[in-house]
């Protein structure tokens, strides 16, 4: 049935061919020199001219890819003049800016606190990076797991410039969110003896990541949701926010927001701002395609930069190792690293391996940009992609029959679609634009530098260092969503703030016209991509 | 885009047509003929149910229920989207529904209307046996229900042609919750490990982690034992490691 091209299939042939004998083959895991060298040679990130320095503000010299400096460098959405401060439409305790994830957990623990809480979000709730992870979520709960070791290989993944304090939070609270979810009725995966199933990801020395499928992302997000509605907590959506607000003393205090049918822009007032705004794929950095959902257009952190709060690890993106190649349709679509930790293996063009596949990913993409770049053994696609292959088929062979359908359906279903049997035929991938490994700079329990303005998930950064672990982000989600909640709702009972501002904006625009920088011709946030006209016929994004 | 290769077909988008390349999913197509949504899109990868979209081709009489993202756009295909599905939603708490039998039908009694005309299973895009489900739901079997739902996007195309009004994705969603909740159990080992955590056993290693250099840290990271792929009967050499480095230097 296959409906790979038959200048594809010659290559297939080469893959089947070796796929016994690379079964049992060891592929050493590089030393942590090896690891830089590779990094240094092929990872986009240290590619030359990729990135620049933020010239303004409180970043100043922090250098930030393109895609990103330009939005910081644009002109606000917001007409500050036009906007009256004194015409708060809602006046709540906590703010919770974004409904993924993050922003859902945050909530839900704000509102259990009492405060009174109001979730506003971009598109609908729960539309974010949350519902498309596939792979599962870390937490050290094996009987020869421990925190510590999660401590370990997450410093290992980040490079080591993780901020230990943060690490440290992550690892501590993973089991007791494990919990909280399975609480919640989250139908997480089961052996047959009734324990959680837990499967590897790169960089693990354990097998540590739970998972509901291949949906788990999805199954998480629609079971809070629910539990949102149930609880009462009011939700916003179609209501981005396009700047914050901060009060006469710099702290934050609210938020502008633009109703996108409408285009009414308002304000909502609040003595705890959080941001859960989510990540950057669809900014396209270094035209890549991704794995991001439609609304991932840095919107959270262009308003933060004009408030004032610091980033960190803003120039480290993560490109996810397995992104499709093909079909076209399908271009940068996610394939789960759980693949990989169910051992599928990474091949090139000739059948042969390059890469133990269990490398973190950062070190996987970039072998894999190497395999195809460099030593011209990737596989071409009819219209020029190229590709290596995701030997699938091995986990029916090394973990029997039937495996696929159970533990990755959906990834079955959206390739059976376009005519292809991955229980059969491997997946032909390559790297893509996955993660923004930085974000805005959070303490422990997820406050930025501005007061009162806190930040969780994507949005926020430290706690992966440059390059996440699989399974680390589901988790630094509600870990931090939970901590900036809790927080939150207690300190919304004890202060109180003063008269509200949007000076900063208008002095950072300021500040970008004297540096010659102020890029008139852009507007930010950004919003919504623009994929209309010629376009959609890129090969860019799916 | 000027390549004569390139094939152009018909397809009409709320009744009015347009030319478009082959070979386009329906949410690129509408886009490249200037579409820029802000409903009717979301993951961009068919997890999400935001793209609903009904279409008839020629010479069939059939209403069909796609998702935009998914699916590629035909010659003569007219289309419409359903961004919003309104759907029947109970209130419910969780921790109360324990133990209950026939929790479905008393928070949604609407289930009984079903005609079994499996108009739901028909239109589901995920290809979940919807009616069945429900047929499910209606014995009080929440197991049933709970793993025939799974792959629900929650699109609500099933409730938008149901003609018993039924909203099937919250009734599996409900199911899907008890289940995970009331009937699956967690495992003692993971609240052991909370109490160990709570009770401070890991609080003096992750303290010294966060203290020691980076150096130290990285040193210690490449004396981790790998756990292997087949690891059922695998034990660790040092099942106490790293905890115990930092001991055996405190005892010294």
């Amino acid at each position: 049935m296959s409906r790979y091209p038959e200048s594809m299939q010659a290559s297939i042939k080469e893959v089947e061919a070796t796929r016994l004998s690379r079964a049992q083959e060891e592929i050493p895991m590089l030393s942590l020199k090896e690891r830089q060298e590779l990094l240094h040679e092929w990872h986009p990130d240290y590619r030359e001219g990729g990135r620049r320095e933020i010239k303004v503000g409180v970043n100043q010299g922090k250098r930030v890819p393109h895609e990103l400096a330009d939005l910081f460098e644009g002109v606000s959405v917001v007409h500050s003049e036009r906007v009256d401060l004194d015409r708060v439409k809602h006046n709540v305790d906590v703010l919770v800016i974004g409904g993924g994830g993050g922003g859902a957990s945050a909530a839900l623990f704000a509102a259990e606190l009492g405060a009174k809480t109001l979730i506003t979000t971009k598109l609908r709730f729960g539309d974010s990076n949350t519902i498309m992870a596939e792979g599962g979520i870390q937490a050290a709960v094996g009987a020869f797991d421990s925190p510590a070791l999660h401590y370990l290989d997450t410093m290992g993944g980040g490079g080591f410039e993780n901020l230990p304090h943060l690490v440290h939070a992550l690892v501590r609270d993973a089991p007791m969110i494990l919990e909280w979810l399975a609480r919640l009725g989250v139908m997480f995966d089961r052996r047959d003896n009734g324990d959680l199933l837990a499967s590897f990801a790169g960089g693990q020395c354990r097998r540590r990541v739970h998972s509901a499928a291949d949906y788990t992302g999805m199954e998480i997000m629609r079971v809070l949701r629910d539990e949102g509605y149930s609880r009462g907590i009011e939700i916003m959506e179609f209501c981005p926010a396009v700047e914050l607000v901060l009060d006469d003393k710099g702290r934050c205090a609210g938020a502008i927001f633009a109703n996108l049918d409408t285009k009414e822009q308002f304000v909502i007032r609040s003595k705890i701002v959080i941001l859960a705004t989510g990540g950057i794929g669809r900014l396209h950095i270094q035209g890549f395609p991704t794995t991001n959902h439609y609304g991932a257009t840095a919107d959270g952190l262009v308003i933060a930069n004009r408030a004032g709060a610091e980033i960190i690890f803003m120039d480290a993106i993560q490109f996810h190792p397995t992104g499709t190649a093909y079909p076209e349709q399908l271009l940068g679509l996610l394939v789960s690293e759980a693949f990989r930790g169910w051992s599928a293996q990474l091949v090139n063009g000739q059948g042969n391996r390059y890469i133990n596949e269990l490398e973190t990913r950062d070190i996987t993409s970039s072998a894999t940009i190497r395999e195809v770049t460099g030593r011209k053994k990737g596989v071409t696609t009819p219209t020029g992609m190229q590709g290596v292959w995701l030997d699938t088929p091995l986990v029916e062979i090394n973990k029997g029959k039937g495996t696929i359908h159970r533990i990755f359906p959906h990834l079955f279903h959206r390739f059976y679609t376009y005519g292809i049997d991955i229980t059969k035929e491997p997946v032909l991938v390559y790297p893509t634009q996955h993660y923004q490994n930085g974000g805005i700079l959070i303490d422990e329990y997820g406050e930025t530098t501005v007061e009162n303005l806190f930040a969780a998930g994507e949005v926020s950064g430290g706690v992966h260092g440059r390059n996440r672990l699989g399974g680390n982000s589901l988790l630094d989600i509600f870990v931090f969503g939970r901590r900036a909640g809790i927080r939150a709702a207690e300190r919304a009972k004890v202060i109180k703030n003063g008269a509200l501002t949007m000076d900063h904006v208008v002095q950072y625009e300021k500040e970008l016209e004297r540096s010659g920088v102020l890029k008139k011709d852009i507007k930010s946030p950004l919003l919504l991509p623009d994929y209309r006209y010629e376009k959609a016929l890129t090969k860019v994004h799916q | 885009m000027e390549d004569p290769a390139v094939k152009f077909i018909n397809i009409y988008v709320f009744g009015r047509k347009y030319e478009v390349p082959e070979g386009l999913t329906i949410q690129k197509a509408m886009e490249f003929v200037g579409y820029h949504f802000i409903r009717s899109c979301g993951c961009r990868g068919g997890i999400c149910g935001a793209c609903l979209t009904e279409y008839r081709t020629p010479k069939s009489y059939q209403l069909k229920v796609a998702l935009a993202c998914q699916a590629l756009a035909e010659p003569e295909m007219q289309i419409t989207q359903s961004p919003f599905v309104p759907m029947h939603r109970a209130h419910y708490g969780l921790e109360e529904l324990r133990g209950q039998t026939g929790i479905l039908e008393k928070i949604y009694p609407e289930i009984y209307r079903c005609l079994q005309c499996n108009t739901c299973t028909r239109v589901c895009p995920m290809e979940i046996q919807v009616m069945d489900c429900m047929a499910q739901a209606i014995q009080g079997n929440v197991e049933k229900v709970a793993t025939l739902s799974f792959q629900c996007i929650m699109c609500g195309a099933c409730a938008s042609k149901c003609p018993a009004e039924i909203s099937q994705p919250n009734v599996a969603l409900l199911a899907r919750r008890i289940y995970g909740r009331h009937i699956l159990s967690l495992p003692e080992s993971l609240y052991q490990r909370i109490k160990d955590i709570e009770q401070g056993r890991y609080n003096h290693v992750l303290e010294r982690l966060t203290q020691i250099s980076i150096e130290e840290v990285m040193k210690i990271y490449t004396l981790r034992e790998q756990e292997p792929q087949e690891s059922e009967t695998w034990v660790p050499k040092d099942p106490d490691f790293p905890e115990n480095i930092f001991l055996k230097r405190e005892d010294i």
